[in-house]
C-alpha cells in the first residue's frame, strides 16, 4: 500500500502531501504519524498540504485528529499551503478545524516550530537554573 | 373574432402601406424626442409597417406568434431593446407603437367608409393585431432592462470587492455595501487569492460600508475569517459603527474575531503583531510608539 513518507527535521516532523489523498492513506498516515511523534520525542509536526487540491469532510477530520492526538502526545500540528478552494470548502463543510495551527508556507510554519521549541528550551534551561 | 379569411386587412395594408407609414411617421415628427434622430425614426416605421404588410399577407392577422410574423417580431424587439438601453419609459416605447393605431384606423375608414359594419369588424382585428404587437414589445423590453440590471450586479460585485495592500504582510479589505451569500462567496475568494499572492499574515476587514449586520452576515464574516485562518492569515475586523454594535448585541450576534473600532486602530494592531513600530521623526517631540 502507498505511504506517504514523514520526514524527520531536527524535533520536528515533515509531512509532504503530494498526492490526491484516499480514505486508506490518511488512515495510514495518522498511525505512521502517531508512532513517529512517539519514537522520536517529536515537538511539531509540519503538513504541507500545498499539492492538495481535492478535499472532503473525511480528510478534513482526519487532519483534526492528527492535531488532536499530536497535541496529547505534546506536539503542535501546524498545516502550511492551504490552497484557498480548499480552505473555502472546509468552511463550508463546517470544519474551520480548530486547534490546528496554520501558516501560509512551509517556511512560516517551520519558523513557528522553532519558535517553540527555542521557548521550550529557555524554559527548561531556567527551570534548571533555578533548581541548582 | 374574424375569420382570417374575411378580413380584409391584408389587403388595405399592402395596399397602402406608403400612405399609413408617411402619415405615422409624420405624426410621430410632431413630437420629436432628442435621444432619437428623425432618420432613425423613420426607417423604423418603415420597416414595421412594410414587414407589418408582409406578415399578414397570407390573411393570419391575429396570431402573432406564427412564422410570417418572424421579420417583424425581430424588428420590434430590436427597436424596444434599442429604447430601453437609451433609457425610454416603457410608457414611451408602449405608445411608439400604439400610435400606429391613428393613421391606421383613418386609413380603414377611408377606404370602408360606404361599409359600416365591416369598419367595425375590421378596426377590432387591426385593434387585437396592434396590441398584441405591443405587448411583445413591453415582454422584449422588459427582457432588456432585466439583463441590464443583472449585467450591472454582476459589475458592482466585482468592482466593491477590492483588497487593498497596506503593508508587507498586511492586506484590508474595505467592504462596502450589503453581503449576501453570492457577494461573500466572492469577497472570500479574493481574500484568499490575494492572501497568497501578497504572502499576507493579516487581513483587515472594514465593514464601516456594510448597512446593516444581521446573524447571517455575521454567519458569512465568520466564515471568511475561518477560511482566511485555514491559510494560515490572522484576521481582524474593523470599522464596527456604533448603531451595528448595538443591533448586534441586542440580536445576540456573537463574532469571536479580534475587532476594532476603526481601520486605523486596526492597521495599529497589525503593524504591532508585525514587530513593526510607528515613531515621531520630528526632533523636539516625545516619540510614542503605536
Amino acid at each position: 500500500m502507498d505511504r506517504i513518507p514523514i520526514l524527520k527535521l531536527g524535533a520536528a516532523l515533515l509531512v509532504t502531501i503530494q498526492v490526491d489523498m484516499h480514505d486508506g492513506l490518511a488512515m495510514a498516515l495518522e498511525q505512521d504519524l502517531t508512532t513517529r511523534i512517539v519514537d522520536n520525542g517529536t515537538k511539531g509536526v509540519l503538513i504541507d498540504i500545498s499539492a492538495l487540491e481535492i478535499v472532503d469532510s473525511f480528510i478534513g477530520r482526519t487532519l483534526a485528529n492528527i492535531a488532536m492526538i499530536a497535541r496529547v502526545l505534546d506536539a503542535d500540528t501546524v498545516v502550511v499551503g492551504m490552497r484557498p478552494a480548499v480552505a473555502i470548502t472546509l468552511v463550508e463543510l463546517g470544519l474551520s478545524l480548530p486547534g490546528v495551527r496554520t501558516a501560509l508556507n512551509a517556511e512560516r510554519g517551520m519558523a513557528m516550530i522553532k519558535h517553540r521549541i527555542e521557548r521550550e528550551d529557555l524554559a527548561a534551561t531556567d527551570e534548571d537554573e533555578g533548581g541548582s | 373574432m374574424a375569420k382570417p379569411s374575411a378580413s380584409r386587412l391584408p389587403t388595405i395594408l399592402s395596399e397602402s402601406a406608403n400612405h399609413i407609414y408617411s402619415e405615422w411617421s409624420a405624426e410621430l415628427q410632431g413630437n420629436p424626442d432628442h435621444r432619437l434622430p428623425a432618420a432613425e425614426l423613420e426607417t423604423q416605421c418603415r420597416n414595421i409597417v412594410t414587414r407589418l404588410a408582409q406578415a399578414c399577407r397570407d390573411g393570419n392577422v391575429s396570431d402573432i406568434d406564427a412564422a410570417s410574423f418572424i421579420p417583424l417580431r425581430d424588428v420590434l424587439a430590436d427597436v424596444s431593446r434599442t429604447r430601453a438601453l437609451q433609457g425610454f419609459s416603457s410608457t414611451e416605447t408602449a405608445t411608439f407603437l400604439l400610435s400606429l393605431k391613428q393613421p391606421l384606423f383613418e386609413r380603414l375608414r377611408a377606404v370602408l367608409a360606404a361599409e359600416p359594419a365591416r369598419l367595425a369588424t375590421e378596426t377590432l382585428v387591426a385593434s387585437q393585431l396592434i396590441d398584441a404587437l405591443g405587448l411583445f414589445m413591453m415582454e422584449t423590453y422588459q427582457h432588456a432592462r432585466e439583463e441590464v440590471i443583472i449585467r450591472q450586479q454582476t459589475e458592482i460585485s466585482e468592482l466593491s470587492t477590492p483588497v487593498v495592500k497596506l503593508w508587507q504582510g498586511i492586506l484590508a479589505l474595505p467592504l462596502i455595501g450589503t453581503l449576501d451569500s453570492a457577494r461573500t462567496q466572492v469577497v472570500m475568494e479574493n481574500l484568499l487569492d490575494s492572501i497568497v499572492r501578497y504572502e499576507a499574515d493579516i487581513a483587515i476587514i472594514d465593514i464601516t460600508g456594510v448597512p446593516t449586520v444581521d446573524t447571517l452576515v455575521a454567519q458569512h464574516l465568520l466564515k471568511t475569517v475561518a477560511a482566511a485562518r485555514l491559510m494560515g492569515a490572522d484576521c481582524i475586523i474593523s470599522g464596527i459603527r456604533p448603531q451595528i454594535a448595538q443591533t448586534m448585541v441586542h440580536l445576540g450576534v456573537e463574532l469571536n474575531v479580534i475587532s476594532k473600532a476603526n481601520l486605523s486602530d486596526a492597521f495599529a494592531l497589525a503593524l504591532r503583531r508585525l514587530g513593526k513600530v510607528v515613531v515621531n521623526q520630528r526632533r523636539g517631540l516625545p516619540t510614542d510608539p503605536v
